[in-house]
């Protein structure tokens, strides 16, 4: 189903237990309505990709991931030739006496030994519906990836020399995700929709946990996300993402906690901190940011 | 859905709304602009908080400029919305502002400040530039220090000329290759076809490599003042032949007390352009030193994003640090460790009986791969040398365990 207002892609969303802030839905709807890519960037685990999954959910078509990283390349990207059986094919016209080169070339090359990698694959529709093309992490991709995907982008079409060129029957949803260690081409990124998804506020990070973690008490929920937020307005090297609040409130769980106490914090820590030193710093605090927990688990600021 | 192009009025506020974008320093391209007039035909334009996040996730690529945006929007709308519906969107939009902006690698835009330039000096006019340079030897043993005006003026031309390469890495990327280690199937299969798919000769791919990012960390604090401006005419010498030979690898760092980056006035091709740039962004100029917290500060921010594929780091110091040398070490061990080499120039080592004894060297040295002096041509010379000249990979590093060179 294609939301057609901005309140209705915000619903679905939730009806996908995604919760996800106004502006999001908008330029999720907006992606949708005019067709363009949607870059999202954000610190890793506030749900960059989980979104793109929720979205193929939601439009009930196909999601195709494609992971970038240096040196990916068209053989991997886009397609590849399955060279063992097209050598097979030749064995066997040789075998029946066939010799023309030119019939041979015809034979050998054949849609039958084209191994379709993400991008060919995401211009193709099934049952009348184009899928959703998540391209993963597109910082860790080079420049050289990056100016053919910009090609694509605009055209959506490949071109193969030795079978034609493979034209999209409706262009896929794109969704372009990047964690920026590297900056992303400015041509790139002006042809799409951007979004910089935050962290949640505390409100958010509750329904999440409590939509997401299921049997979770309120309790312990709220503590868990007081403790989280505080947390997050330490000088930390790396900031828990709403992933690993998820994964700490799942630990939690797995050890019978029905409250969060110093000796379970200083236990689980390392669910959701992953620098030796932040959870030396953490420990050294722990006391205090539950004290602050405390009273906003009660009444959030 | 009925589309309908927005009226000529609200297009013609449009136009006018990003042409204030821009004027605040948002790049915002005509096909953006298009973009968020299609946008318009697709949400309620009554309701304040679509319209306000159509327009920012259509007109703008970074996070950074989420808050200039925010306060170019109110005050624009504020002319014709009512107050009613203003209100509305102040309460969406405002939990979504960030806290902190992050400043990101090849786009921070450098924010003009008031303030008045340190440059004190006019520029010394160039009057002959076919004068060939003097390799003059002393001229090249010579101090920084103590060179005379017409000796800096001929070395910041030797500079200029100098043709600065730093040693490539080997890339994940595969490009066709004479021979190599990796089989090229697509093409040794195209080949093969020509002779009736007989395999008779293969082709083969290599790594491409390309040279290494060069992250420069340069004090200006008070004690290296003498130094700082021949440095920064270094720095800016290399970022120039970067970017001659099409590559835009280097990022640079001004540190006293904080840290500022200064890679974009480097890009300057007017030499005291970029030096006037500098010092109206440098706000702490010949102040005291905390290398330490600078450093902190560059591991915080900057590390993940102008670290990657194998930087190579060059700290410019004399290490005079007033802060804590605890701190210094534990926040150069990590740069150290998340660089391919960290170098550091001293100018102080160039002179005769100097020894690395402040609290600070004492505590960096164990975690710096190569300490090197830089106080004259010479050894400018020497450093372009080195840098040409890196192990490919790793290389024998130091580990934090070894001693201080004596």
């Amino acid at each position: 189903m294609t939301p057609s207002t901005v309140e209705e892609t915000l619903a679905a969303l939730e009806a996908h237990r995604y919760i996800a802030d106004k502006g999001l839905a908008v330029s999720v709807f907006l992606a949708l309505k005019l067709g363009r890519p949607l870059l999202l960037e954000g610190e890793p685990g506030v749900g960059k990709t989980e979104i793109v999954k929720v979205l193929a959910d939601m439009l009930s078509t196909r999601l195709i991931r494609l992971q970038c990283y240096e040196g990916l390349d068209v053989n991997n990207a886009v397609y590849e030739w399955d060279y063992a059986r097209q050598m097979m094919q030749i064995r066997l016209l040789e075998a029946s006496g066939e010799r023309q080169a030119e019939r041979v070339r015809h034979e050998v090359f054949g849609r039958e030994f084209l191994l379709e990698r993400p991008l060919l694959q995401a211009l193709k529709s099934v049952d009348g519906k184009a899928p959703v093309l998540l391209i993963d992490e597109l910082d860790r991709a080079d420049e050289e990836f990056e100016a053919f995907l910009l090609e694509f982008l605009s055209d959506w079409q490949i071109t193969i020399p030795e079978v034609g060129t493979v034209r999209a029957e409706r262009p896929p949803v794109v969704v372009i995700t990047s964690n920026r260690t590297r900056e992303i081409h400015d041509a790139l990124k002006r042809r799409c929709l951007y979004f910089w998804i935050d962290y949640p506020s505390f409100e958010k990070e509750y329904r999440i946990v409590r939509e997401k973690v299921p049997g979770v008490p309120e309790k312990l929920a709220r503590q868990v996300v007081a403790f989280v937020q505080e947390l997050r307005k330490e000088d930390l090297y790396k900031a828990p993402g709403v992933a690993e609040t998820l994964d700490w409130a799942a630990s939690l769980m797995a050890l019978d906690a029905v409250a969060l106490e110093p000796q379970v914090v200083e236990e689980t820590l390392g669910a959701l901190l992953k620098y030796q030193d932040d959870v030396i710093k953490t420990k050294s605090m722990a006391h205090d940011l539950l004290e602050r927990a405390e009273s906003n688990a009660v009444s959030p600021a | 859905m009925t589309p309908s192009l927005p009226s000529g009025h609200l297009l013609a506020h449009v136009v006018r709304f990003t042409r204030l974008l821009r004027e605040g320093g948002v790049v915002v391209t005509p096909g953006q602009t298009m973009t968020f007039v299609r946008a318009l035909e697709q949400i309620s334009l009554l309701d304040a908080g679509s319209f306000y996040y159509a327009a920012r996730t259509s007109l703008l690529t970074r996070r950074e400029d989420y808050d200039r945006f925010h306060a170019l929007f109110v005050r624009f709308w504020r002319e014709f919305d009512s107050e009613n519906s203003l209100s509305e969107l102040f309460k969406d939009a405002l939990g979504l502002l960030p806290a902190k902006p992050r400043p990101r690698p090849l786009e921070v835009a450098s924010v003009p400040r008031s303030g008045e330039a340190q440059s004190d000096k006019p520029p010394v006019p160039l009057v002959d530039r076919s004068l060939t340079y003097s390799t003059d030897e002393t001229l090249k043993q010579r101090s920084f220090e103590a060179m005379s005006a017409e000796e800096i003026e001929v070395a910041r031309r030797l500079l200029q000329d100098f043709d600065w390469r730093i040693s490539e890495r080997p890339t994940r990327r595969l490009q066709p290759a004479g021979s190599g280690a990796l089989l090229d199937l697509r093409r040794s299969f195209r080949k093969a076809l020509k002779h009736q798919g007989e395999f008779v000769r293969l082709a083969w791919q290599g790594r491409k490599t390309k040279p290494r990012p060069l992250v420069v960390l340069a004090d200006v604090s008070g004690s290296m003042e003498r130094y700082a401006r021949m440095l920064l005419h270094f720095l800016h010498a290399f970022a120039q032949a970067q970017n001659r030979q099409g590559v835009r690898t280097v990022e640079a760092f001004a540190f006293g007390t904080r840290l500022t980056r200064i890679t974009r006035p480097m890009k300057k091709r007017s030499v005291d352009a970029a030096l006037l740039e500098v010092g109206r962004l440098v706000k702490d100029w010949s102040g005291g030193t905390r290398i330490g917290g600078s450093l902190r500060e560059f591991n915080r921010t900057w590390a993940k994003r102008v670290l990657g594929r194998g930087a190579v780091v060059l700290l410019i110091s004399d290490g005079w640090d007033q802060g804590d040398p605890e701190l210094l070490a534990f926040e150069i061990e990590r740069l150290q460790k998340s660089c391919h080499r960290l170098i550091w120039l001293n100018p102080l080592l160039g002179t005769p009986g100097y020894q690395p004894l402040t609290r600070g060297l004492v505590a960096a040295l164990p975690f710096v791969d190569d300490f090197l002096p830089v106080h004259n041509l010479y050894s400018l010379e020497q450093l372009a040398r080195a840098l040409e000249s890196l192990p490919e990979r790793g290389g024998p590093r130091r580990s934090g365990l070894a001693k201080a060179p004596a």
